[in-house]
């Protein structure tokens, strides 16, 4: 196999789906570090972002690109309602029951998604998109745009995180919440904040994913795995270990067809999560260990 | 005829209860005595289920099978597989928080759930394996039925028997020590990891068990059979509504729980089929909003852990093994 297949072939589709698994591995990594849960309903909420964008385009008829921050926001705040009314209470207790609660959250997100859209696959555009030829390596503009949105986004709240007043909070948040507290940063306010990114990010995650692939109400779920594989990959509570787990994850995951039956691809994201656990658990970019 | 048929329900309804109660009492002993987050009890289940029947159905054409070995002996093989798939997973993964037990429980199932999929030669794939022998079948219906109930039932017995037992043996209380202060534990000198995993093990065991049993009543298994998903969830609503760290409450968390999850199947159905499909996912929403409900306002469930200080004085000049005798308190707080 030339070095162009091999390419065009796996690690291309895998850099995409990477930086599918990288923008919600980014929201798992926030709740992880910030938060100190694992919150196992952020597959079923990207799902409801993806629906959510597609309920846009299918309503106003505009592009899908449109949709995307429109389904950003109502994300965001869904995200923000969801601790309020559900996480927000469970607080003071172990962190452990909060983590139940969210696989709770997941399964009820994703029947309220099977009420509303069923379980029939969608798109969010019809036909075939031939890709284009750029020096041989054969690229669709929608995974090229997908790469270069997930870097935006990424480094846009990489920026946030490092530079503004709010990012800093976050991040002493993360550090040690009762220091931030004592220092004058509102905990209640930076926690709201947390779950604003990352209902948005999930979005991101689930339309891109819609985008690349079809929209279906499991696929959130199946993509939970990998997230967290990528997550922890790179060091909980590390945004660009962060991206740079899920673009592994993603590009192992394609490659492993070459040796495993395709069937296992799905296996690929907890043979790594099983690895990293085993050889350095705090990540690929010393991250946390909870 | 009608009378008739009430009691064949009756019974069929008992031996699902008797079922989900072996689950419950599982998961028990890993999240309510030892608080280990198993978010794979369907897929410890199913390795159960697939183990027993590959052992004691008749040979098929295409996959592995035709060892006709006695029901027990399946039964016990089952209970073997589920805790070997759980050992590596525990070892591996209770060295952190529970939280990345759950994340890996879940790949765990979803790796056993490919398999069974898509390794036909192992599990007859798609088509699952059929003609799975069930004790007592050459009875009449009922008596057939009632037979395997009572089987159901002496399996529940031993179950509870066992873990009461074990808990009321400074083995338990050194569980409940590890779960309630971890750090005052480990200063007593206990091996938190090892106690763990032995809970970790053995509770994957009997999720096994349950499998099989379910496997030998249906007769046949395949991968549609159970929605992982939702069956692991019922379980652990099961749990947490009846009462986490009482093993009476998780019994009592499964009656409730299967009554209300079997009577909305009764309302789902007469539903016009437009709604119906609808009606059955809302039925899995509400399943989901009780379990939040429940944390939210009786957290410690029907029947609350039982407080079990007044009992050690004694044992603690008798025995030197309970050092790690915690402060009671209540369920949940693992």
């Amino acid at each position: 196999m030339g070095i162009y297949e091999l390419i065009n072939f796996y690690v291309i589709p895998g850099l995409v789906l990477g930086s599918i698994y990288a923008l919600g591995a980014v929201g798992i990594t926030l709740v992880f570090g910030i938060l100190r849960f694992a919150h196992l309903a952020h597959g079923d909420l990207a799902t409801f972002g993806a629906f959510t964008a597609l309920a846009v385009v299918a309503t106003t008829g505009v592009n899908p690109w449109i949709a995307l921050p429109v389904a950003m926001v109502i994300c965001a705040a869904l995200a923000v309602g969801i601790d309020k009314v559900f996480y927000d209470y469970l607080s003071e207790r172990p962190k452990i029951i909060t983590v139940m609660a969210s696989l709770g959250i997941a399964l009820m997100l994703r029947s309220l998604i099977q009420v509303i859209w069923g379980v029939d696959t969608e798109t969010y555009t019809r036909g075939i998109v031939r890709p284009d030829n750029y020096w041989g390596f054969r690229i669709r503009d929608r995974e090229l745009y997908t790469l270069l949105a997930m870097f935006a986004i990424t480094g846009a709240l990489w920026l946030f995180l490092q530079k503004t007043k709010w990012g800093k909070a976050m991040r002493a948040m993360s550090d040690n919440p009762d220091l931030a507290l004592l220092s004058g940063v509102d905990n209640r306010l930076t926690t709201m904040l947390t779950w604003a990114i990352v209902g948005a990010l999930c979005a991101a995650s689930g339309f891109f994913l819609g985008l690349n692939t079809e929209l279906k109400s499991m696929m959130g779920w199946t993509m939970l795995l990998p997230m967290f594989a990528a997550a922890i990959l790179g060091g909980v509570g590390r945004v660009e270990g962060a991206v740079l787990g899920g673009l592994v994850v993603g590009v192992a995951e394609e490659l492993s067809v070459l040796v495993l039956p395709s069937e296992y691809k799905a296996a690929m994201a907890f043979a790594i999560l099983i690895v990293i656990l085993l050889v350095r658990p705090t990540g690929l970019l010393k991250g946390k260990l909870l | 005829m009608e009378l008739l048929g009430y009691l064949n329900y009756a019974v069929y309804m008992a031996i699902f209860i008797g079922i989900y109660a072996i689950l419950a009492l599982a998961l028990n002993i890993q999240w309510g005595f030892t608080g280990l987050f198993n978010a794979g009890v369907a897929g410890f289940f199913a390795v159960g289920a697939y183990t027993s029947a590959i052992l004691t159905s008749a040979a098929a054409e295409g996959r592995l099978g035709g060892y006709e070995l006695p029901v027990i002996v399946g039964w016990l093989a089952s209970m073997l597989a589920a805790g070997a798939i759980a050992w590596p997973i525990g070892k591996i993964c209770l060295r952190f928080r529970s939280d990345y037990l759950a994340i890996a429980t879940i790949g765990i199932a979803e790796i056993i759930r490919l398999v069974i999929k898509s390794e036909g030669w192992l599990t007859g794939g798609a088509r699952g394996i059929s003609k799975i022998p069930r004790p007592f079948s050459d009875f009449e219906y009922l008596y057939t039925q009632l037979s395997y109930l009572a089987l159901v039932m002496i399996a529940l017995f031993l179950v509870y028997y066992m873990i009461e037992r074990q808990l009321k043996a400074p083995w338990g209380r050194m569980m409940r020590a590890i779960r309630d202060n971890e750090a005052a534990a480990n200063a007593m000198g206990k091996n938190i990891e090892a106690r763990r995993l032995q809970a970790f093990v053995f509770g994957s065991a009997i999720m096994g068990l349950g499998g099989a049993m379910l496997a030998h009543y249906y007769r046949s298994i395949t991968p549609e059979a159970i929605d992982p998903m939702i069956a692991t969830f019922l379980v652990w609503i099961m749990l947490i509504l009846g009462g986490s760290g009482n093993n009476k409450g998780a019994i009592l968390g499964v009656v409730v729980v299967w009554i209300i999850w079997s009577m909305s199947e009764f309302v789902t159905d007469s539903l016009p089929a437009e709604y119906a499909i609808k009606a059955k996912y809302l039925r899995i929403f509400i399943i989901g909003l009780l379990l939040q409900l429940v944390l939210r306002f009786r957290p410690e469930g029907i029947l609350p852990e039982t407080a079990k200080s007044s009992t050690s004085t004694s044992d603690q000049q008798t025995s030197n093994n309970n050092k790690g005798e915690a402060e009671p308190s209540p369920a949940q707080s693992a």
